[in-house]
C-alpha cells in the first residue's frame, strides 16, 4: 500500500515547552524562542545536540540557524519554514513528522516566539508611502486604504454574513469567549487565570469592529512555545508517554485570500479548515465522534463556530445551537481549549494549543477530560490553515 | 508652595514660567578667534564656492572690509568640542553634575511630568554685522521662553526657546540665535488622530502597493472610473484583478467601467485602534456590483447605525488626497435607482 514510510502513526510529539505568558517579556524574542526549545528538549529528556531539524513559520524572527548555535544543536539536516502566519502551527509539526518518518532528520523542534505585546503589534505599522510593489502587499491594496487594516477587522467582515446566514448572534460568539475564559480560570499558567467572565460581561464590553467585541478578540502575548517530534519507536524509549500523530494536514482553499476571502461564492464558511478536516478524518480513519476535546484556533470567536461546522461537529449554520447550554466546556459533549484558547491562556499563534492537545494525550492537563484518547487540534483561521490529530499510543 | 498645588496644571506653568529670564549657564567663551582654516573647512564640507569666504581680493570688492566667515557658522565659533560634549553627557546621565544650570533644573522637571521626549523645531539667526578673521565670540544662553502646554502631531509637549547672544571682545552684540525645542509626551503607537485645530497636516491613508496586474484600477480610480478587470479571451470579469483568467487561463485582458451599482454583501463598523487619516467610527463593507464581482470599500454619506445587509449603494469615487482616489459607496437615491 506504500503507507510504511507514512508519518502518521509512526511518529510522535515527544516534549513540549514554553516560556512564560505575558505582556512584557523583558527579554528579546531569540531568548524566548531558544528557553521555549530547551525547556521542551528538557521535558523530552533529549540533550540539544541530538537535535538535527528546526521548524518555525515564515513570521518567526529567530533563525533556526541561532537557536542551534545558541542551544550547541552543532549540524542540521532539516529546516522549514511555514507562511501564512497562524496557520502554520500545525504545520510545523506535519512538516517535522514528514521529516521524521522520511529519515531526513531523527529529532525535529518546532517553535515560535514573540513579543507580541510589548514588540511588534499585528495591525500597526501603516505608513504614508506605498509598500514594495509584489503580490503580497498588492493585496492589501483592496482594504488598507479604506481602514480595513486590522484582523480584527477582516474577521468581522466575515463574521456579519456568517450572522446573516445562520442567524447566530453576538451571544453566541460570547458562549466561547466565556468557555475560554472558564478553563483558564483554572490554568495557573493562563494570562487570565482566575478571572472567568460571564456573558454579561461579552455582551458589555466595548466594541473594537462591530460586530466584535474586545471579549471576541484574543490577547496579545509575549512569549515562546516549542515542540519536539521523533519517531514513534524513539518516543516510547523517552520519559514522557507519546502523543502520537494519527494525522495532520495543510489546507488552502478554492479562490483563498489571506484573511480576506470575501470573493468565494459562500462568505459564511472557512472551505480551507474543511479541506485540513477531511485530510484528517481521511488518514486517521477517526470522526468527530471520536475526539474527546478539540483545540480550535480563537483568535477571534466567530471562526471558532465555523470550525465547527467545517470539521464535522455540527451542521452547516448549526454551531450557535452545538455550543449553547456549555457543551463546548469541561463537563460537556465537545469541550473546546480546555486550556483557556489564546483568549484566555495566551496568544502563541496557536502553537500553545498543541501542547495544550499533548497535556491531554498523556494526561497531565489541569482540565482533564477523562478518558481522552484523541484530541484534534487547529491552526490559524481566515488562513491557508492546517491542523492535527493526536493520539494515545495503543 | 506644597507639592500638591505643584501638580495642578496652572502651577506646574508657573513653575515653568519661572525659568523665563535665567541664564542657561556661565557665558561661553570661543576657544578661537574667527579664523582662515577653519572657515576653509565650513565651506569645502558645505560645498559653498563663495569667494568672499577665502579670498581677500573678492571679499574687498565686495565690500567686506577683509575675508568673512559664513554667517551660518555663527554657533560654530563657541561648540566646546566633541570630548567636552560627551564629557557632560555623561556626568548628567550619571547625575554627577557639580554645578546643574538651569537647563538641567527644568529639563528634570519636565521629565518628571512625563515629557520625555525632545525634538528641535526651529532656529533663527539675527546678523548685525559679518564676522571678520580675528573676532573672538562670547555666547550667553538666555532661557526665553517656556510655551502653555501644546497639542501636536507628536503629542502633548512644551516649546523651550532659548536666546543666545553673541558679543565681540568690545562687548558688541553681533548676533542674536533663538533655538527652539519641544518636549513632549511621546504618544502610543495607534495613536488617535491629532484633533482638530491643531497646525499638523491631516495623515495620509495608507498607500496601496501598485503592481503592474493592478495599477489600472487605481489609475481609473484618479479618472473618476470605476474599472472591473475582463478577460479578453472568454470575457468573464474578476476582482481582485489577477494576471491569468482562471477560467480560461488566458493572460489577454481588458477592461469594464462598472455602472458602480451594487448592494452591501457583507460590512463592518471599525471603532479600534483609531489610525491616523480615517474618522471614527468607520464603516466599511463589501459591495456586490451588479456586474457580479464584489469589492471591499468604504461607505460615506451614511448612518453606520442604518447599515444592512442588501442595502443597495452606488459608488463615488473621492479623492481622499492629492494622489489617491478610491471608490466608495452611498446610499443608492431614487434617482439612481430609477432612471439609470
Ligand atoms: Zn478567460
Amino acid at each position: 500500500m506504500g503507507f510504511e514510510r507514512s508519518f502518521a502513526g509512526t511518529t510522535a510529539i515527544c516534549g513540549i515547552g514554553a516560556t512564560e505568558f505575558s505582556k512584557a517579556s523583558g527579554r528579546s524574542e531569540l531568548r524566548l524562542a531558544v528557553e521555549a526549545v530547551a525547556a521542551a528538549l528538557a521535558d523530552a529528556g533529549i540533550e540539544p545536540d541530538e537535535v538535527d531539524g528546526l521548524c518555525t513559520f515564515s513570521q518567526d524572527t529567530n533563525p533556526e540557524i541561532d537557536v542551534a548555535r545558541a542551544l550547541g544543536m552543532g549540524e542540521l539536516s532539516f529546516f522549514s519554514r511555514i507562511h501564512y502566519g497562524g496557520g502554520a502551527a500545525c504545520a510545523t509539526v506535519h512538516q517535522a513528522a514528514m521529516a521524521v518518518a522520511t529519515g531526513t532528520a531523527e529529532v525535529v523542534v518546532c517553535y515560535r516566539a514573540f513579543n507580541e505585546r510589548s514588540g511588534y503589534r499585528f495591525g500597526t505599522g501603516v505608513q504614508d508611502r506605498p509598500p514594495v510593489a509584489n503580490a503580497e502587499n498588492a493585496a492589501m491594496a483592496w482594504n488598507s486604504p479604506h481602514g480595513l487594516l486590522t484582523p480584527a477587522s477582516w474577521v468581522a467582515m466575515f463574521a456579519r454574513r456568517y450572522m446573516h446566514l445562520s442567524g447566530a448572534t453576538s451571544e453566541d460568539f460570547g458562549r466561547v469567549s466565556v468557555a475560554d475564559r472558564r478553563h483558564a480560570a483554572t490554568n495557573p499558567a493562563a494570562w487570565f487565570y482566575g478571572q472567568p467572565i460571564t456573558l454579561e460581561d461579552h455582551q458589555a464590553s466595548r466594541w473594537i469592529v462591530e460586530p466584535l467585541h474586545l471579549l471576541d478578540c484574543c490577547q496579545e502575548t509575549d512569549g515562546g512555545q516549542a515542540l519536539v517530534v521523533t519517531s514513534l519507536d524513539r518516543a516510547r524509549s523517552l520519559p514522557r508517554p507519546p502523543a502520537v500523530i494519527r494525522a495532520a494536514a495543510q489546507g488552502a482553499g478554492n479562490q483563498q485570500h489571506m484573511m480576506t476571502s470575501y470573493y468565494r461564492d459562500d462568505m459564511g464558511g472557512l472551505p480551507e479548515m474543511g479541506v485540513v478536516g477531511r485530510q484528517l478524518w481521511g488518514t486517521s480513519g477517526l470522526g468527530p465522534a471520536d475526539v474527546q476535546s478539540a483545540v480550535l484556533y480563537d483568535h477571534f470567536t466567530p471562526f471558532v463556530l465555523c470550525q465547527l461546522e467545517e470539521l464535522g461537529f455540527c451542521g452547516r449554520g448549526e454551531a450557535k445551537d452545538f455550543l449553547a447550554d456549555g457543551n463546548i466546556e469541561i463537563g460537556g459533549t465537545l469541550p473546546v481549549n480546555t486550556h483557556g484558547g489564546q483568549l484566555g491562556e495566551g496568544y502563541l499563534h496557536g502553537m500553545n494549543g498543541i501542547a495544550e492537545a499533548v497535556r491531554q494525550v498523556r494526561g497531565t492537563a489541569v482540565n482533564q477530560v477523562p478518558g481522552t484518547e484523541h484530541v484534534l487540534v487547529t491552526a490559524g483561521t481566515g488562513v491557508p490553515t492546517s491542523g492535527l490529530i493526536l493520539g494515545v499510543d495503543r | 508652595m506644597t507639592d500638591t498645588l505643584d501638580t495642578t496644571p496652572d502651577a506646574f506653568q508657573a513653575r515653568l514660567q519661572a525659568f523665563e529670564g535665567r541664564p542657561v549657564g556661565p557665558p561661553t567663551v570661543a576657544p578661537d578667534e574667527v579664523n582662515q582654516a577653519m572657515i576653509r573647512h565650513w565651506v569645502e564640507a558645505m560645498g559653498d564656492e563663495n569667494p568672499v569666504y577665502l579670498d581677500e581680493e573678492a571679499a574687498r570688492a565686495n565690500g567686506f572690509p577683509g575675508v568673512v566667515a559664513p554667517a551660518t557658522m555663527l554657533q560654530a565659533w563657541v561648540m566646546r568640542g566633541l570630548r567636552a560634549s560627551l564629557e557632560a553627557d555623561r556626568a548628567r546621565a550619571e547625575g554627577s553634575t557639580a554645578d546643574p544650570t538651569a537647563y538641567d533644573e527644568l529639563f528634570l522637571l519636565l521629565d518628571g511630568a512625563g515629557f520625555t521626549s525632545v525634538v528641535a523645531t526651529n532656529c533663527d539667526q539675527d546678523y548685525r554685522r559679518p564676522l571678520v578673521l580675528g573676532d573672538r565670540l562670547t555666547a550667553t544662553a538666555v532661557i526665553e521662553a517656556v510655551s502653555a502646554q501644546k497639542q501636536t502631531g507628536l503629542g502633548d509637549g512644551h516649546f523651550v526657546t532659548t536666546r543666545l547672544d553673541f558679543t565681540d571682545a568690545a562687548g558688541a552684540e553681533v548676533a542674536t540665535m533663538r533655538f527652539r525645542i519641544l518636549r513632549f509626551k511621546p504618544k502610543p503607537v495607534t495613536a488617535e488622530a491629532p484633533p482638530a485645530g491643531t497646525d499638523a497636516p491631516r495623515p495620509r491613508r495608507p498607500r496601496p502597493a501598485l503592481t503592474e496586474d493592478i495599477a489600472f484600477f487605481f489609475e481609473g480610480a484618479k479618472e473618476g472610473k470605476l474599472l472591473i478587470q475582463r478577460c479578453a479571451s472568454c470575457g468573464k470579469l474578476r476582482h481582485p484583478p489577477l494576471p491569468a483568467c482562471p477560467h480560461c487561463r488566458s493572460f489577454d485582458w481588458d477592461t469594464v467601467e462598472s455602472t458602480g451599482r451594487g448592494t452591501v454583501f457583507s460590512f463592518v463598523v471599525t471603532h479600534y485602534p483609531q489610525v491616523p487619516g480615517f474618522d471614527y467610527p468607520l464603516p466599511i463593507a463589501v459591495v456586490e456590483l451588479e456586474e457580479g464581482t464584489r469589492i471591499v470599500a468604504g461607505l460615506t454619506g451614511i448612518d453606520v447605525g442604518a447599515i444592512e445587509i442588501g442595502m443597495a449603494v452606488e459608488v463615488e469615487l473621492v479623492a481622499v488626497d492629492e494622489d489617491l482616489t478610491l471608490p466608495m459607496f452611498r446610499p443608492a437615491g431614487p434617482a439612481a435607482t430609477g432612471a439609470r
